[in-house]
């Protein structure tokens, strides 16, 4: 029922748009299709699209439009970026969200139906524009995706689409798609009634999968498109008795005001004041809903403006472009790719590196030395996997089928075969010494010995390699599914095309890469040291578990500092602080470590052990303080200094202590740009995304200041605050910032 | 219904005199200079037995919930082999072995071979099997046979294939099998009862058979409707072929071609004496279907999908030798098969696209060699794919590993008597249909060389391999 491919008027072609007048032979029936060449909406875009649109109105013969994009895979991802970060002031930012609220109402009282036809991301504005046309078909591939992520960049979404989401979706729904920011897919949005039709991808026929779906998408949308202005395809959608029964209960002023207040708690309580963007949203939802439309479209531009200056939006703007960089293999195309891997060591991280490996189809040998530890290690994967199926996002059969890329062993066939060896046994030089001569026995000449280590500098394991180019370091975080950091670390022996390799696995794995240079710690557990050593003090000093774990999390960490011990695990942190402090001295030291030491000896291991900080419970949400500590923090105990003990004083004493020691690793060129630390802080460490990582904080808070703190708490405490020299150049210069 | 494979079957009809029949006509006259130098080329290979199909027939093909709606699937089994024995008065103590293939079984006669042989007068000192492969259950037991006799294990195999649509079995959900099975090995009543107390209502859902690919979660109509998107076949073509095959069938029913069909005189009801899916209808009426899969928009509709049947159908095979032996006229020789597998998702349907140029090479003939092609229509959609798909050079180059195209049959050669479109497909009786449909075809033609292609998927058993077969008979 398609047209038959018959363009009656060519193309016309501009730098954005390329327009398409198909018409049916035989009658003057036309749909005009729009395909976006650029997947982000410019000011360029913008004119250009209004410039078609006009013509739309004005052609007589074009009865309807289809609005697709000829760029693979995205409609529009989004508003450009570069545009908004250009603006100076509020008011610019807020006139841009004005001009594209114009531009979008027009589409939406066409008197001619426009139809979008979706195929890949459909993100911010591209969403907002999707909205706003009259109908709304999208590809059932795992590409397309839908969502509004302009919380996530600090941000609203500021062309119409707080208005318009609520009255499409429910308020409920609304909010959820606008908070959270999340990828909604194909089949998910249809359910919610955010598109109309799916079409299902195609596989191969006379022409490429990829681009005969997009024209068979294109297709099905003229036939709507025409069937609308035929009026016998209406786009009232048949809501569902539930929506039916929620939208009459969000018309009850009363019932709309509780779930305003619901949603603020919950807002409030997850991101403790420190992001406006979820209080702005809610804001703006509310004005358009209870004061009308041109309140509410008005609020919108407006406080899409004052966002747009904040420094968490910039922070998080930062961290969004840190994260692009952080996904590009500066290092080039390995000679070799990565086909087959081999994990050594089937504990958590072990089994975690395999299954982010098999999932994305590199066959896997998980090696473990005893059948019991390989067990648990490929049940963890298949755990891991399982969760998906659970979720709907993999089927039994892709499990199974991924599930066959892993094979378990307890000896070293196979090695010959492998591309890349990943060792993940137990954090001990004479092990990891063990395992490098045993594997470079088995392995061939090209093949990459990686090792998962948290502190062991590499070079040390390097030391007994017999090709100690091919050694790189591969330091994952765990859980190794859910955290998306990968720090690798290159010795001065590692080859340029070990570092090529070991990127390009991170990439497939999923991960965000930073590459640091060897050195005790690292990048991230060094910072971490002083940080936990200052925790560790305070606990000394007499700030209860608890209190620790609200100021840190009152500070923007989504994990409390105690928390955060008890998760890495006592034992581990007590080993990686006494490594640290050998190679380090003073600044590294500050709470006693013979507290760590204790807590070892009494079991109190952390998470895994079930006691630590807390205590831990299968199935209890509210854990309680593990009472057994009281004795032990009371043998540690140190005079409070109330000079430097406020609540505003201690969480700068953690934070100072993180960002001298980042800065440091900067200064001395383990870390190769900012850029790298503020990633590898915030998503390795859970260091205040809100703030944009240590360097962007520096930036933000003054270096100048930063330093008076440090110099403060140095008076107090000694060397283990003294600012380092990069840290006091850039205080000494106003002008100096690390992200310009 | 089915899943990834297709069989081809290449077959060639036997000539009253020798091998090389002096009368051979092709209907393209402008190629028999060319063609004919090949076709004298014997395909028989050395050290390989010559295989024949003596006879085939089968019961008419009913749509589901008609005539045999009350039977079980051995009683249709039943029928097929009987009506074998009568048309070809084979003694019974002659069959070595009987293969059968099904897709949907029934529980209580897993081996339905075994069951239906017993009752159809075959001696009960002859062993039977049960095979499944999805639509080409019966080809594989063809070709189980032809195997059989190849290696000299047997001289005289039956083949054949049931389906009985009209009753599939459905379970009990798995929760309540399983307190059912506790329930069998609980001893005292105080167990039985606190097993029986924890029977939720929820226990008793019914499990039905799966309608979707089990790797895929795709129904075939679905993937069939994709397929026809895929090739950008239209509403209009689709619909214009299911016309065809009904058209077609019609007229072949109507002038007597039908041969393999036996009469079956079902208990308790009247004597069936033909096919009773063949519909010819009108574009207008075929027009004013919705779409069955993809909806509101897609291009599959009831109209132009094969129909859910009950139908069996059985062969006898033999060895050339023996054949001529006991005096039998053979109809065909069984040349040469080939199975070939592809993606599940995408290219579930299009085995015959695969299968066909494969078979060919192997035999040394090329498309314009063939007098007959059967091919099985599982949706008009997917044929029209299938054509478009053996004319496409970028297909051929970038997904077959070829060069150039094998280019699509002539439709005037192309199930020429309807084909599962408009006779039914009873899923594993089909493959037997397509054989017998060439042989008598190429008779009637004077056609040499005929092609039987079809592909499959599952019913319950979902393989994720698409196959093609292919015999030939000189």
């Amino acid at each position: 029922m398609s047209c038959g491919g018959m363009w009656c008027r060519g193309e016309l072609c501009r730098v954005g748009l390329r327009v398409k007048l198909p018409c049916l032979l035989g009658s003057w029936f036309m749909v005009l299709i729009c395909c976006f060449q650029v997947n982000t909406l410019s000011k360029q875009l913008s004119s250009e699209f209004t410039d078609i649109m006009n013509e739309i109105w004005a052609n007589e013969a074009v009865k309807s439009a289809v609005l697709i994009s000829s760029k693979p895979g995205s409609f529009i991802a989004g508003a450009d970026l570069d545009m908004i970060e250009a603006c100076k002031t509020s008011q610019e930012v807020a006139q841009l969200s004005q001009e594209g609220q114009k531009m979008l109402e027009k589409i939406e009282q066409s008197p001619k139906p426009v139809v979008a036809a979706i195929s890949g991301s459909c993100l911010g504005g591209g969403l907002e524009l999707a909205i706003a046309c009259h109908y709304r078909i999208a590809t059932k591939e795992k590409k397309t995706v839908l969502a509004t992520p302009e919380v996530l960049l600090g941000l609203l979404p500021g062309a119409g689409g707080t208005q318009r989401l609520p009255k499409m979706v429910g308020l409920p729904a609304a909010f959820d798609i606008m908070l959270t920011g999340r990828n909604i897919r194909a089949d998910r949005a249809k359910k919610m009634g955010l598109v109309d039709q799916l079409v299902d991808p195609l596989g191969p026929g006379v022409k490429s999968p990829e681009a005969r779906t997009i024209e068979y998408l294109e297709e099905v949308a003229i036939d709507f498109a025409r069937g609308l202005a035929n009026r016998t395809v209406s786009a009232k959608r048949s809501k569902g008795l539930m929506q039916k029964l929620t939208d009459y209960a969000m018309a009850v002023p009363f019932v709309r005001q509780q779930v305003y207040k619901t949603v603020e708690n919950k807002v409030r309580k997850q991101t403790k004041g420190l992001y406006p963007a979820p209080l702005k949203i809610i804001e703006t939802v509310k004005a358009g809903l209870d004061q009308g439309h041109d309140a509410g479209y008005l609020a919108e531009s407006q406080n899409f403006g004052q966002l747009a200056v904040t420094k968490e939006s910039k922070a998080l703007l930062g961290l969004y472009r840190g994260q692009v960089y952080c996904k590009k293999n500066k290092f080039g195309t390995p000679q070799q790719e990565v086909k087959t891997l081999a994990v050594l060591g089937a504990g958590l991280m072990g089994a975690g590196i395999a299954q982010v490996s098999v999932d994305k189809g590199l066959k896997t040998i998980l090696k473990d030395t005893a059948q019991q530890g390989l067990d648990r290690g490929q049940q963890q994967v298949f755990k891991g996997l399982n969760s998906k199926v659970k979720k709907k996002s993999l089927t039994s059969f892709e499990r199974d089928s991924i599930l066959s890329n892993l094979t378990g062993q307890l000896d070293y066939k196979g090695f010959e075969k492998a591309d890349m060896v990943i060792e993940a046994v137990f954090e001990d030089i004479n092990i990891k010494h063990k395992v490098l001569k045993e594997v470079e026995a088995v392995i061939p000449a090209h093949c990459v010995f990686a090792s998962n280590t948290s502190a062991l500098p590499i070079s040390q394991i390097a030391a007994v390699s017999k090709r100690p180019e091919k050694v790189i370091g591969m330091h994952y975080f765990s859980p190794v599914d859910r955290m998306q950091l990968l720090e690798i670390i290159t010795t001065d022996k590692t080859s340029q095309d070990t570092a090529a390799s070991a990127v390009a696995v991170g990439l497939k794995q999923g991960k965000i890469v930073i590459v640091v240079k060897d050195g005790p710690g690292f990048y991230t557990t060094r910072c971490l040291g002083p940080m936990l050593a200052e925790v560790v003090r305070v606990l000394q000093e007499g700030t209860d578990p608890k209190k620790i774990d609200a100021i840190s999390t009152a500070f923007g960490f989504p994990v409390g500092a105690a928390t955060l011990i008890d998760e890495v695990g006592v034992d581990v942190a007590t080993h990686v602080a006494e490594d640290l402090g050998k190679a380090f001295g003073e600044r590294f030291g500050g709470g006693s470590i013979e507290l760590f030491k204790l807590m070892v000896e009494k079991g109190f291991l952390g998470r895994k052990a079930g006691k630590g900080f807390y205590i831990y419970q299968e199935g209890v949400k509210n854990r309680s303080v593990n009472s057994g500590m009281d004795e032990i923090l009371a043998r540690f105990k140190l005079p409070a200094k109330p000079e430097v003990c406020t609540d505003e004083d201690i969480q700068m004493r953690l934070v100072t202590r993180f960002v001298n020691e980042a800065a440091m690793c900067l200064q001395e060129g383990i870390l190769s740009s900012p850029v790298e630390g503020d990633i590898g802080a915030v998503f390795g460490l859970g260091f205040p995304p809100c703030l944009g990582g240590p360097f962007r904080y520096v930036d933000s808070y003054g270096a100048k200041q930063l330093v008076d703190k440090l110099r403060k708490y140095e008076a107090v405490y000694g060397s283990q605050f003294t600012p380092c020299q990069l840290l006091l150049d850039y205080a000494n210069n106003p002008s100096k910032k690390f992200h310009q | 219904y089915s899943s990834g494979v297709l069989p081809t079957l290449l077959l060639t009809y036997v000539p009253k005199e020798n091998n090389f029949p002096s009368f051979l006509v092709y209907t393209e006259s402008q190629n028999y200079l060319a063609v004919q130098p090949k076709s004298k080329k014997t395909l028989t290979k050395s050290g390989v037995k010559n295989i024949v199909v003596v006879e085939g027939v089968r019961i008419p093909f009913l749509q589901s919930g008609t005539s045999y709606a009350d039977l079980m699937p051995h009683d249709l089994a039943r029928a097929a082999l009987q009506g074998l024995l009568n048309r070809t008065s084979v003694p019974r103590e002659v069959v070595d072995y009987i293969v059968y293939g099904t897709v949907i079984q029934e529980v209580k006669t897993s081996n339905v071979a075994r069951e239906a042989a017993l009752g159809a007068g075959f001696s009960d000192k002859t062993p039977a099997h049960t095979v499944t492969m999805a639509c080409i259950s019966s080809n594989q037991a063809m070709t189980t046979g032809v195997g059989m006799i190849a290696a000299g294990q047997c001289d005289v195999v039956v083949a054949g294939g049931v389906e009985l649509m009209s009753d599939v079995p459905i379970r009990h959900s798995r929760k309540m099998r399983k307190t059912m099975l506790t329930l069998n090995r609980a001893k005292t009543l105080g167990q039985k009862l606190s097993l029986l107390s924890k029977i939720r209502p929820d226990y008793f859902a019914p499990e039905l058979p799966a309608v979707a690919e089990f790797s895929t979660s795709e129904t075939m109509g679905h993937s069939a409707d994709r397929l026809a998107a895929a090739f950008a076949v239209s509403r209009l073509e689709q619909d214009e072929y299911a016309l065809r095959s009904h058209t077609l069938a019609k007229k072949a029913q109507d002038g007597g071609l039908l041969l393999d069909v036996v009469p079956f005189k079902v208990p308790g009801k009247d004597t069936v004496t033909k096919d009773n899916g063949i519909r010819p209808s009108s574009m207008e009426q075929m027009g004013k279907l919705k779409p069955a899969f993809v909806k509101p928009y897609g291009t599959v509709t009831a109209a132009n999908s094969s129909f859910l049947t009950d139908g069996a159908s059985a062969v006898l095979l033999m060895s050339e030798e023996k054949a001529l032996a006991m005096g039998y006229k053979p109809k065909a020789y069984l040349r040469d098969f080939v199975y070939v597998s592809q993606d599940p998702k995408d290219q579930l349907l299009l085995g015959p696209t695969y299968a066909t140029p494969k078979v060919l090479e192997k035999a040394g003939l090329t498309m314009a060699d063939i007098d007959v092609f059967e091919f099985h229509e599982a949706f008009a959609g997917q044929i029209l794919a299938n054509l478009k798909a053996m004319d496409s050079d970028w297909f051929a180059q970038n997904y077959m590993g070829r060069k150039s195209k094998v280019g699509a049959p002539p439709l005037e050669k192309f199930n020429t008597w309807g084909g599962s479109l408009s006779l039914g497909h009873p899923f594993a009786a089909t493959g037997c249909r397509l054989v017998m449909t060439t042989a008598h075809s190429l008779k009637k033609e004077g056609g040499q060389y005929g092609l039987v292609a079809a592909c499959a998927a599952g019913g319950q058993v979902r393989h994720s391999l698409l196959l093609s077969l292919s015999a030939r008979v000189p």
